[in-house]
């Protein structure tokens, strides 16, 4: 590390005291990191003058790992890419590659897609906003109740695809398997119970006067920067843009639900909005979860496609919106049964590098609660 | 808000509304494990008491869900399992694997000759993931998930790797713990196989008339 | 989704060439800032995707009609290459995308920086510049970002060999052993 060879600092009169600029190494290993993320902080007292993240300390290559198999092996490693997610990965990844082969997507699996999705940004929102608020020094008991409900979820995850969290359930041209019986009712029971829980937490969290003084005007993200800087998701639409995939793009079959956009009025955006878009996203999400869970009929879950296939050469990008943004897939093929290229588009990665420019001239303390704000998910951005 | 420290009681109540309502509030409260969507109602053998009452047999009939999943295993139809494997050492599931954690090597008879089977099968279970992609390439039905959890050893190396002994389990034992899968399983294959047979019982339909067709000309010759 | 049409960058820039078969315009060499900017003033205000792709030198078989009218099979030699892949999309008019391509030589790899055009290209072309090795003319900040600093190669490129495994681990099979020793095990 650079920090023990470089003795420059920069000599600050202060009231006759010689003070130094401090150079902090946060990381890899630090709780509020999410994972083995680095920051380098140059503070000024307690003020950060300057910041550079580290990355890399998760990187395995997965782009390099699945340019060396078939494209249906390289469908349960987009689960680890991010592992809170598997559901919208598998989606992603299945819809740039649905593109090269032309396969029809029958309506059971469309329907069953949105509804793993949705349950997905359920799932990714609870968590973010338990490890938020324990960010914010509420040690415990307010992430518990944000895994208690995660935990419904996940339960409904195993049934319907067997594992909890590494799910694997999409494939090229529908899903692997269909819901056991009784799966829908019981989703249904945990949506319809869910909004009691969205309303407790909001009580409890969403006008405490600590959370309002900690996040209300810390890492301000104006909306140029954030167009500029690519950034998606849920923290582009607390800068006052209304741009979801799912109204853009409208892949799958979105175009059949009614759902409002959240987004914020105002030409930037602070942690609390930030904050406050998840919390109004996963009542929009419960809304399209009743749409669906109502729509849904019987049928087949499978299209008419091979297990083991070899594309004409082409190139596809696939892109949906998932719980942390635009989460992209771009494949080259070349005729053979292995993609010649794999590129995924992390969210996570791409919103971080407004980071710096959030935490500039903040407190150490709320470069924290920023980094919790823009949600990342360390096996995405190292891949 | 207007009081000072007014969100303390606020939370507090929210803390003592989920105490007291954990033992009263049934309708919004969905508790986290809870099996009551299985059919029976009931929670699967042993899994209440798990820790405690850690029987022999929890390991091999225990599921938790029907679709749960957690390492491969090779299936027979019963009687001795080297007879009847379903496996024919093909090696799509070892070039398939995402994680590279297979090996099959083919079973040779004393003269040299290919026995349809696998002579060593291996599984390395540190490096499996449980994606399931073996189970879907198999075209033989061969090779499904197992639920069994318990695999704890204290050889790193030895002790994780599942050899073809291990791996090896009849279909009973994978009714018994992926019911409707297996059930759909077997309907498939029974499918193909009246397929198959119906196919031969046309080829054989085809070639006798054929030969009759023949012998019938031949008398005519003859006749002739 | 609307698509954006190419016909008008093509007439802004006529050197520019349309790929057909990748749907991609390939931008013209050192004009890859201006194209950039022009873009930027007409909508495209989102630059979503950068990455790099690798293509080794091949032998490309066509099929060709020739001057007297037969079909005949041609086999000439694509040159190695390396594309740096952009997708651009308008988040004011929710249009996109628009692939832009940057061709450089494999190697003396060198393409025009972006990233003063839109922000989202800073870590993206860095992760481009670590895993591929192609240079970027005007990247304010141009260092590793995955690998680490002391890393030598570039792991994207396709014939890029991996040193003798760092990582090594004993394995229960005296073949997979073997492999791992000639440094050719699938990872």
């Amino acid at each position: 590390m650079s920090t023990a060879a470089a003795p420059n600092y920069e000599l600050i009169q202060q009231d006759g005291l010689e003070t130094n600029l401090l150079e902090v190494s946060m990381g890899p290993h630090h709780p509020s990191t999410h994972g083995v993320f680095r920051m380098d902080v140059k503070l000024d007292g307690e003020t950060v003058v300057d910041l550079r993240p580290v990355f890399g300390y998760l990187h395995r290559n997965h782009e390099k790992l699945a340019e060396n198999m078939s494209y249906l092996s390289s469908m349960p490693f987009t689960d680890r890419l991010d592992y809170f997610n598997s559901m919208t990965n598998n989606w992603a990844y299945a819809l740039a590659a649905e593109k090269l082969i032309e396969v029809e997507v029958p309506e059971r699996a469309e329907y069953l897609r949105v509804i793993m999705a949705e349950l997905t940004r359920l799932v990714n929102h609870v968590t973010l906003i338990g490890f938020f608020i324990n960010d914010l020094g509420a040690l415990g008991t307010p992430l518990l109740y944000a895994f208690r409900e995660r935990e419904k979820i996940l339960d409904l995850f195993e049934q319907a695809s067997g594992a909890r969290m590494m799910c694997n359930y999409f494939r090229f041209g529908g899903l692997r398997n269909d819901v056991p019986e009784g799966w829908l009712k019981r989703a249904g029971e945990v949506v319809d119970r869910f909004p009691y829980f969205l309303d407790e937490y909001e009580q409890l969290l969403c006008e405490n006067e600590i959370i309002l003084s900690r996040t209300q005007g810390v890492g301000n993200l104006p909306r140029e920067l954030a167009i500029s800087a690519g950034v998606t998701g849920p923290m582009l639409r607390a800068s006052g843009v209304a741009y979801d995939l799912r109204k853009v793009d409208q892949y799958g079959i979105y175009d059949r639900f009614k759902f409002r956009v959240p987004y914020t009025e105002g030409d930037t955006g602070d942690c609390y909005d930030r904050f406050m878009i998840r919390v109004l996203e996963m009542r929009e999400s419960i809304g399209i979860l009743k749409q669906a869970l109502a729509g849904i009929s019987e049928g087949e879950i499978m299209g008419n496609a091979p297990r083991v296939f070899k594309p004409k050469p082409a190139e596809s990008y696939g892109r949906i919106e998932g719980p942390k943004g635009e989460l992209g897939f771009y494949l080259i093929a070349d005729g053979t049964p292995k993609p010649y290229r794999y590129r995924v588009r992390p969210p996570s990665l791409i919103n971080l590098t407004v980071l710096r420019d959030m935490c500039l001239g903040g407190k150490i303390a709320d470069a924290v609660i920023i980094l919790g704000s823009i949600d990342i998910v360390l096996g995405e951005v190292d891949r | 808000m207007s009081i000072l420290g007014g969100g303390i009681f606020k939370g507090m109540a929210v803390t003592l509304r989920n105490f007291l309502g954990s033992y009263t509030n049934k309708k919004e409260r969905l508790p986290t494990i809870d099996y009551s969507w299985r059919a029976d109602g009931a929670l699967p053998q042993g899994i209440g008491d798990y820790p405690k009452e850690k029987g022999e047999q929890l390991s091999d009939t225990t599921t938790v869900t029907e679709y749960s999943r957690n390492f491969p295993m090779l299936l027979h139809d019963g009687g001795e399992p080297m007879d009847t494997v379903r496996c024919v050492a093909c090696q799509i599931c070892e070039r398939e694997c995402p994680p590279q954690c297979i090996y099959i090597e083919k079973d040779y008879d004393e003269n040299g000759k290919y026995i349809k089977r696998p002579a060593v099968f291996d599984i390395d279970v540190s490096v499996c993931m449980s994606c399931q992609i073996c189970v879907e390439v198999c075209p033989f039905d061969a090779i499904v998930m197992n639920s069994q959890f318990e695999l704890s050893t204290p050889d790193r190396f030895g002790g994780l790797l599942m050899r073809r002994d291990d791996l090896l389990k009849s279909n009973d034992y994978y009714h018994k713990i992926h019911p409707e899968e297996a059930a759909a399983r077997d309907a498939k294959i029974a499918a193909e196989k009246a397929a198959k047979e119906a196919k031969k019982k046309a080829a054989a339909e085809k070639a006798r008339a054929a030969a009759e067709k023949k012998a019938t000309e031949a008398a005519k010759e003859d006749a002739k | 989704m609307n698509e954006i049409s190419h016909e008008p960058v093509l007439q802004q820039f006529p050197d520019a060439e349309w790929d057909e078969a990748a749907g991609a315009v390939i931008v013209p060499l050192g004009q890859a800032r201006t194209m950039a900017e022009w873009l930027l003033g007409h909508g495209l205000d989102y630059c979503s995707n950068v990455t790099g792709v690798d293509y080794l030198e091949r032998e490309v078989k066509e099929k060709i009609t020739n001057d007297a009218g037969e079909v005949e099979t041609v086999t000439r030699t694509e040159p190695a290459r390396i594309d740096v892949v952009y997708h651009l999309y308008s988040m004011q008019n929710k249009t996109g995308p628009l692939v832009l391509k940057q061709r450089t030589s494999r190697d003396n790899a060198e393409a025009e920086s972006l990233t003063p055009v839109w922000r989202s290209c800073d870590l993206q072309e860095r992760e481009v510049f670590d895993l591929f090795g192609v240079n970027f003319k005007g990247h304010p900040d141009q260092r590793r970002i995955l690998m680490w600093d002391e890393f030598e190669g570039h792991p994207m490129r396709k014939d890029y060999t991996e040193p003798f495994d760092y990582e090594w681990e004993p394995t229960p099979h005296n073949e997979i052993l073997e492999k791992h020793q000639k440094g050719k095990v699938i990872v």
